[in-house]
């Protein structure tokens, strides 16, 4: 498998968790780590994107797999925890978005950039909507639309991170193709 | 024996349908795990978040030392710049805050006085320890912080606070060297508010945005642009006075709050280490030691017995009067009426209220 992989032009690597769930898994949880920071610039706060979003839709184009949904519950909850939300909002955001994708996974593989992306634009669209009506159902306050859009859009512009690892992977496991 | 080889090798099940499955599961796991969170309060979750509190309190710390000293640099290099512009402002602020603190002055020595005639008891101060925040989250769905200081320090769930302008938010979770900051913006934060204008009382509604709603508003027109907002101690989570902020109509034709918190970086804040009312007060104020004795319908019998500081009072003879109606006799237990008590309780009666 993996000769054939390399052999496909040197972008696709071999599905080895590790790489292709645990590396891109800690490196969202680093740069929300990182984005977390209390900076001000002229005056405005930093954007918020939810990083995780992007592998989320990656691993459900790369191939159907039963440790993405773990992988993001964990994910979930360490957002959840670092941002002092209730624990499991963030995991039930992200599966949201995971879940249809894997499921519209047919219609998705092969694609190219720009269908891709309105793809993931609309999946997130999904995800923030259920983590709007969950939070609001919770708490009895619909949250702030504005800071929700921002939030959103921040998110939509993080397509090309998923993008690179979907190239990267998309082909490591022919079976799937 | 691999599973290939074993009784279930010809098994084939579809994995896109036992992704979907594993994705069932672990979408059950997260609600199960969102409808047991608590933000506040016991259990391993709280535990859990404590834990990576403590571990993140210091990273976060080391991460923002690069900005804050690209801050401080900025900091100085514009004071150096701007030196002579800011000395003029400062020595225009400067008389108008003289005429502020003469006023000030005269205004606390008429305070002074007018308590000392009416005997009003002022709250002491509230200690307080400094914090600085080393991490934020400022989505939509929870606006917290993360302070530097836990309860090492003193700090306790529920304690108020404050940056350099305003009330912030309220310990939501403490470790041992950090505190998670609930800020006045989360959708979960509900805040008892007044309005010193109108005395009017609201509930300050966090929504995930800059500015806070005001809802429960009762009377007509209770309210203005442009009207201050007041913690109004209501509840006894925060203390009465902590400056909030200022009244603004929103699009929607809400009541909103700008928040003066808001107006500078939250870089620093204060921690009020208030409990409740009851730090306010020596223990043992609020009441009588000792319940009075209370009396039925009939002047002579008591559901209970007379208070212990009287131990010197004879029993009523174990007969009771023949007139008293059965209804109205002591319940089995109870101690038979005292002379003293009901003398006591008749001549209340017939004192002024």
């Amino acid at each position: 498998m993996a000769p054939r992989a390399r052999a496909s032009g040197g972008m696709t690597s071999r599905l080895d968790p590790i790489r292709w769930l645990g590396l891109p898994a800690l490196l969202c949880a680093l740069a929300s780590l990182l984005l977390a920071m209390p900076i001000r610039v002229l005056g405005l706060q930093l954007p918020e994107p939810v990083f995780a979003m992007a592998p989320a839709f990656a691993w459900a184009v790369i191939r159907p797999s039963i440790l993405p949904p773990f992988v993001l519950l964990a994910l979930g909850a360490f957002l959840d925890i670092l941002w002092g939300a209730p624990v499991g909002l963030w995991p039930l955001v992200l599966l949201t978005l995971y879940a249809p994708v894997l499921a519209a996974r047919p219609f998705l593989i092969g694609q190219d950039f720009a269908v891709l992306w309105g793809w993931y634009v609309a999946a997130c669209a999904l995800a923030f909507g259920t983590g709007y009506a969950i939070v609001a159902a919770r708490y009895g306050v619909a949250p702030n639309l504005v800071g929700l859009g921002w939030q959103f859009l921040a998110t939509a512009a993080l397509f090309p991170l998923s993008w690179r690892l979907i190239e990267r992977y998309e082909d490591a496991d022919v079976r799937f193709r | 024996m691999s599973l290939r080889e074993g009784p279930f090798g010809d098994i084939k099940a579809p994995l896109r349908w036992t992704a979907l499955a594993a994705v069932a599961i672990a979408m059950v796991l997260a609600a199960a795990l969102f409808g047991n969170a608590k933000r506040m309060g016991e259990g391993a979750i709280t535990r859990a978040r404590e834990a990576v509190d403590q571990a993140a309190e210091p990273v976060g710390y080391v991460l923002s030392a690069p900005i804050r000293w690209v801050e401080a640099g900025d900091s100085a290099v514009g004071d150096y710049l701007f030196a002579a512009s800011q000395n003029a402002r400062l020595k225009a602020e400067l008389r108008q805050m003289s005429a502020w603190r003469d006023k000030a002055i005269a205004l606390e020595e008429q305070n002074a006085r007018y308590r000392a005639l009416m005997g009003v008891k002022t709250d002491p101060p509230i200690p307080m320890v400094f914090a600085r925040t080393v991490l934020d989250s400022r989505g939509p769905f929870s606006n917290t912080r993360l302070a530097d200081v836990g309860s090492d320090r003193g700090v306790i769930e529920g304690n108020p606070v404050l940056s350099e302008r305003g009330l912030v938010g309220r310990v939501l979770g403490v470790s041992r060297t950090a505190s998670r900051i609930l800020l006045l913006t989360d959708p979960e934060s509900r805040t008892p508010v007044l309005m010193p204008r109108t005395n009017a009382r609201a509930i300050l509604t966090g929504d995930g945005g800059p500015s806070p709603r005001l809802d429960f508003l009762r009377s007509h027109d209770p309210v203005r642009a442009g009207d201050m907002v007041l913690t109004s101690g209501d509840g006894g989570v925060f203390p009465r006075g902590l400056p909030v902020g200022v009244i603004y109509q929103g699009v929607g034709g809400d009541w909103r709050v700008a928040l003066y918190a808001d107006s500078s970086a939250i870089d620093y804040v204060r921690i009020l280490l208030f409990r409740d009312f009851s730090q306010l007060i020596a223990p043992g104020d609020l009441g009588p030691k000792t319940l009075p004795s209370a009396m039925t319908e009939e002047p002579s019998e008591s559901i209970i017995g007379p208070p212990p500081a009287t131990p010197t009072v004879k029993p009523a003879p174990p007969a009771a009067p023949k007139t008293a109606p059965a209804a109205l006799k002591a319940k089995p237990g109870s101690a038979p009426a005292s002379p003293a008590s009901a003398s006591a309780e008749a001549s209340a009666e017939g004192a002024p209220r």
